[in-house]
């Protein structure tokens, strides 16, 4: 048998590519640092165009893996050497320790009475969770996870409770080396942090949010069980702004284009309308980009009554003193100064490649800090690590990086 | 199976809520020969106690009572080639969601284990499929998708034959001198590459081209397709494993843009027209052959309109941009107005956008335009809402219309209705009948003639195409799921896209075709139920070729003999099950699924009588949302009413409605379904499964109307994987109506 190929990153690209390759009769190793796969889309409410839940796809793609005699899943770890060694590659992998090992039935006993609180990293950090607890609802692995920090100094009520014998707080990392014929990177993003926005009052107000926090904030797992609520105030917004560009298209701060955010953005604008029927909501945009049949997501948001697109740029965002904030809009193409009002601000925050990984693979960047496939060397990048792009692109170019890599790897089954 | 072992599990809390020892019986009493329990069954002991008794030959068939079957999958995998086994979710359904010691729970609890034993008892053992399957990768279309998908099959081992109808390969891209920069620093035009693509296909010695070639005929399934076509007008045939369509698109029609001035003058080009004289070189005002001095690019031209194409093809803009950028080379004397509705340069091609947009001699405007007219020897356009005023003329000496792109694809259902439509009219039954044929053919007979793979299916000979006419998939998460197994659309056919996503596209269906190919030779279904091994059997003495089953199947899986019996293909089968639900005869059945055994496990219940006053309800739960939707509520500790048992289905289109009428028949008060989302955004992997299922509730409903009974006692609801929240309230809500409406009369019958 040849050896495997690895595929870094278990969010929809990575998921894609292992599930892919698998498949079609190859060796898998997928890695993943977080503690269950599925990255940054079941962090979505719904997907553009279809308006449907991500976890649906997630739910299909995790009984691909699990029933894959071929798939080796290695949650919470992360690349810690990588050397090119004949054709392929040898990667030692670093295992965060098992606190909670695999004897967890996820009986949910530890987490009531855990008594540390920590900020939930599933929820971008919007609500509190027990230190030790399932990742999300959804999870898979279906393991629990803790947050060896949080625990108060010598307390061990959950290995008590536990009757499994599945928790061990002296856990250590662990590590192993495996030799694989090809690589793909599939280390996918993050958002543009709102906090470096200053002039559009990210992070300075309550009430400017990130386009990544508002799916959260409709998601019915999400902080607020799916209400669409402001956040200095915990009160339905009856004005909404979406920013579209928020430091995207612009020398300062991301000059590239992330190639979702209008779309995100006209999604966002319907989870308004579905949830507060009388609110206004206005899209200030450079240009409205949704390519293809996407056009329709564009043509339906448009339609809906108290919903308005604006050309203009942001450039300010001031509170007043009435709390609500205030929006200077500059309409590029008439070279006015637009004046408007809202209770709450979305940014559309664009993407960041993720790719701390794969710098240990020496993969080449370009000077935006996306990935550059390597055939000679049989590294590949799948996802947003490759490209700004949506999760059907996103997908679309892992499976072809699985027959990429298993090009590379120079075999077949 | 007549040793059913029933193993269950006292730990997570069951041991507690429940009087686990109470349930032997109960499975006793449906046909369990043991009966285990252990304290935490998933744990090594536990799951090697389970082994050693199928390993003894103790059991033949398992029943696992302790969490859901998405929990602990890799604990209880236990080989089902050998052992069908039943997992009984007492921890989900029964334990986290009702209060424990209670009798309602325990009654609960009990019907569980008798159903999911009555059913295990009446799985069968999977047959591995014997054949000799092709490793042949078919290639259509010799663009750039379709060079890229045959490359990179050939890479992955396979033998490819690729077909190209035209003398020559490379497609569009084999006439252009000019592309799109793919690689930093995304500011410059590259050279193109794909005639070193085409060096390369030619060269290799595991892809054979065939030009001149179009395609007879492919009949078969995934691994034994047989192929016969004509290339340079030779005939011949051969067997492929799998099969990639990539044969692109056309640019629409501009013709039908004669407000922009094409047709009016010779001076207006399509942007297709303007890269063949950028490709030869030779850029001119075709009515006197002078270089232009102002070159005005009309973008969206019949895009991104209602009357022409409602879409954005994505790549115009683009296009656009290459073709300033090719003409600032060479003549930076001459000016370039593009005016846009929105400038669409997403992701990396902003840098090539901002430095083709900082030449002189550029000007980029936002604007509509919607009238050229010719003015002397020129031309002069009409522009609206633009930066440069409300309404503006524009002189220019040549206009560039950025047409979109319509996919090279064929309609194989509506062909399939024109072609059965013309039978009708030829049986000339009856005035009705063949009126109806008229007005088909009338409407649709345009697609005959336009068929491009001619698959001999049932449902029709090309790939069934979405809205737009490509025959793209439905899933943002599966975007090469086509409807024919086996076929998978790549490039410009199956979406607007650039030629850097059409590459993608090539290596992306390529994987997908050697997979498929891989697959049927493990006997194994592909996506969704990827890896099952199951495959349908049909007791065809009692088929009475009502054909309801061959019309259904969402993926062309069964073809039709001359009486209209059902041919079963079941290297084209997903195992959704659509069939067995559309079958009135019940002669339709998988290994691990099938109408006896879930009908079994329906009369494996209890029904107290009316004076109990302990309704019954069956609620069937399509396993790919709503069940997990349903396990997620039970993480969550929410609660629900406890007359209502579970049953998992793998489709809304795989419930039979006998047991619907079995369970009415012996006493069940009322039926609730819950499934995907159906319509235009249809979230049913199988496509068409939950439409299916409310067609033909309606036939139910009137058989309950005839029955007397009330048609709230059958409901269905549609529910997304992330709406755990409505699981306790659909159930809730439908126990109340139940309670209203009273119980079923027909209890005790």
């Amino acid at each position: 048998m040849s050896q495997p190929l690895m595929i870094v990153g278990a969010g929809i690209a990575g998921v894609t590519s292992a599930a892919e390759a698998a498949e079609a009769g190859r060796e898998v190793i997928l890695v993943e640092k977080d503690p269950s796969v599925g990255g940054r889309v079941l962090r979505s409410h719904h997907y553009f165009p279809k308006m449907c839940p991500p976890s649906c796809g997630m739910e299909i793609n995790t009984r691909r893996l699990e029933n894959n005699p071929r798939v080796t899943v290695k949650v919470r770890t992360t690349v810690k050497r990588a050397e090119p060694v004949g054709k392929g590659w040898r990667v030692t992998l670093e295992r965060q320790p098992d606190y909670v090992n695999q004897n967890c039935t996820a009986c949910g006993e530890c987490s009531k009475v855990c008594p540390a609180k920590v900020p939930d990293p599933f929820n971008l950090k919007l609500s509190e969770v027990p230190a030790i607890r399932l990742p999300h609802g959804e999870a898979w692995p279906r393991r629990f996870v803790l947050d060896r920090t949080a625990c108060p100094a010598g307390c061990t009520k959950c290995v008590e409770v536990c009757t499994y014998k599945a928790i061990d707080l002296d856990a250590k990392p662990t590590e192993e080396t495996v030799e694989v014929s090809a690589v793909v990177l599939a280390t996918g993003w993050r958002p543009y942090a709102k906090e470096k926005l200053v002039e559009l009052g990210g992070g300075l107000y309550p009430d400017v949010i990130a386009n990544v926090e508002l799916e959260r904030l409709t998601a019915p797992a999400g902080p607020t069980g799916g209400k669409i609520l402001r956040p200095s105030n915990g009160q339905a917004p009856k004005k909404v702004a979406f920013v579209q560009c928020a430091g995207s298209r612009d020398r300062n701060h991301l000059p590239y284009c992330s190639a979702v955010c209008c779309l995100a953005s006209l999604k966002q604008a319907t989870y308004v309308k579905n949830q507060i029927p009388d609110a206004e909501v206005t899209i200030y945009y450079i240009d409205r980009r949704t390519p293809g049949r996407n056009e329709d997501v564009l043509t339906k948001t448009t339609a809906l009554e108290g919903v308005r697109l604006v050309k203009g740029k942001v450039g300010k965002v001031t509170r007043r003193d009435d709390g609500t904030l205030a929006l200077r809009v500059e309409d590029v193409d008439r070279g006015q100064l637009l004046e408007a009002t809202a209770d709450l601000v979305v940014l559309a925050t664009g993407m960041v490649p993720n790719l701390a990984d794969g710098a240990l693979f020496g993969v080449e960047r370009d000077p935006d800090g996306f990935g550059l496939d390597d055939l000679s060397r049989g590294l590949f990048v799948a996802g947003v690590a490759r490209r700004p792009e949506d999760v059907a692109a996103s997908v679309r170019d892992a499976t072809g990086a699985a027959a990429k890599a298993i090009v590379a790897a120079g075999r077949s089954a | 199976m007549d040793k059913i072992g029933l193993f269950v599990c006292t730990g997570c809390e069951i041991g507690k809520a429940i009087d686990v020892d109470a349930l032997e019986e109960a499975g006793r009493d449906k046909g369990a020969k043991q009966f285990v329990k252990h304290a935490c069954l998933c744990n090594p002991e536990g799951v090697a106690l389970i082994q050693k008794a199928i390993d003894g030959g103790e059991v033949d068939a398992v029943a696992i009572a302790a969490c859901s079957n998405r929990a602990k999958v890799a604990e209880f995998s236990f080989d089902r080639t050998k052992t069908p086994v039943e997992r009984i979710a007492l921890r989900e359904q029964v334990v986290w969601t009702h209060p424990g010691g209670e009798e309602d729970t325990q009654m609960l609890a009990a019907d569980l284990v008798r159903m999911g034993v009555a059913k295990v008892g009446r799985m069968t053992l999977p047959k591995k499929l014997d054949d000799t399957l092709d490793d042949t990768v078919l290639v259509v279309g010799g663009g750039l998708a379709g060079l890229t998908a045959a490359n990179a099959a050939a890479g992955m081992g396979h033998p490819v034959v690729l077909v190209e109808k035209g003398e020559q390969l490379g497609g569009y891209m084999a006439g252009l001198k000019d592309v799109l920069p793919e690689t930093p620093p995304y500011d410059r035009l590259h050279s193109n590459t794909v005639a070193a693509l085409v060096k390369e296909v030619e060269a290799s010695k595991q892809i054979k081209v065939l030009t001149r070639g179009t395609i007879k005929s492919i009949t078969g399934q995934p691994g034994m397709f047989e192929v016969s076509l004509e290339a340079n007008g030779v005939a011949q045939s051969f067997k492929a494993g799998a099969i990639v369509q990539a044969t692109g698109s056309r640019p629409y029609d501009a013709t039908k843009l004669g407000h922009l001035g094409y047709g009016k003058s010779p001076n207006v080009l399509t942007a297709q027209e303007l890269d063949a004289q950028l490709g030869a070189g030779a850029l001119k005002r075709p009515s006197d052959g002078k270089l232009p001095g102002r070159v005005l690019f009309v973008q969206c031209a019949g895009s991104r309109d209602a009357n022409h194409l409602p879409y954005c093809s994505s790549e115009c803009c683009a296009t656009t941009l290459r073709q300033v950028a090719a003409i600032h080379r060479d003549h930076p004397e001459i000016e370039c107005a593009v005016v846009y509705k929105d400038m669409r340069a997403p992701g990396q091609l902003e840098h090539f956008y901002l430095a083709v947009q900082s030449k002189p001699n550029s000007l980029f405007a936002r604007g509509t335009i919607d009238e050229v007219q010719v003015k002397g020897d020129g031309l002069c356009a009409r522009v609206k809402d633009s930066i440069l005023g409300d309404e503006l003329q524009l002189d220019a000496d040549l206009v560039v219309l950025a047409v979109g792109m319509c996919p090279n694809s064929a309609d194989g259902e509506a062909i399939r209705q024109v072609r059965d439509a013309k039978a009708r009219i030829a049986k000339n039954e009856s005035e009705e009948q063949v009126r109806q044929g008229k007005e088909t053919v009338d409407k649709l007979g345009h697609h005959e003639g336009t068929e491009i793979l001619n698959l001999v299916y049932r449902q029709g000979p090309d790939l069934p195409v979405l809205r737009y006419a490509f025959p793209d998939s439905h899933y943002i998460c599966f975007p090469y799921e086509t409807r024919r197994t086996g076929v998978y659309a790549a490039g410009t056919v199956r979406a607007p896209m650039d030629a850097a996503q059409a590459t993608e596209d090539g290596f992306g269906a390529a994987m997908k075709a050697v997979q498929c190919i891989s697959a049927a030779k493990r006997s194994e279904a592909v996506h969704p139920r990827a890896g099952d091994i199951g495959v349908a059997e049909f007791f065809l003495q009692r088929c009475t070729q009502c054909k309801r089953c061959t019309e259904e199947c969402p993926f062309g899986t069964l073809n039709e003999d001359v009486k209209g019996t059902p041919e079963y293909n079941p290297w084209r089968c997903r195992r959704c099950g659509i069939c067995l639900g559309s079958c009135p005869e019940r002669i339709i059945s998988f290994p691990d699924y099938s109408v006896d055994a879930i009908a079994t496990a329906i009369k494996a219940m209890e029904v107290p009588d009316e004076t109990e006053e302990k309704p019954r309800i069956l609620a069937f739960l399509c396993e790919n949302d709503a069940l997990p939707a349903l396990d997620e509520a039970a993480a969550r500790g929410m609660k629900w009413n406890p007359w209502i048992r579970v049953i998992p289905v793998r489709c809304l289109g795989a419930i039979n409605t006998v047991w619907i009428a079995d369970s009415l028949s012996s006493g069940v008060d009322g039926v609730l379904m819950l499934g995907c989302k159906s319509g235009d955004d249809y979230q049913c992997h199988y496509i068409r499964g939950s439409e299916l299922c409310k067609t033909r509730m309606t036939n139910v409903r009137e058989t309950l109307s005839r029955l007397t009974l009330e048609p709230e006692r059958v409901q269905i609801h549609e529910i997304g994987r992330n709406e755990f929240a409505r699981i306790p309230e659909i159930f809730d809500a439908f126990a109340e109506t139940i309670t209203s409406v009273g119980p079923n009369p027909y209890k005790g019958f």
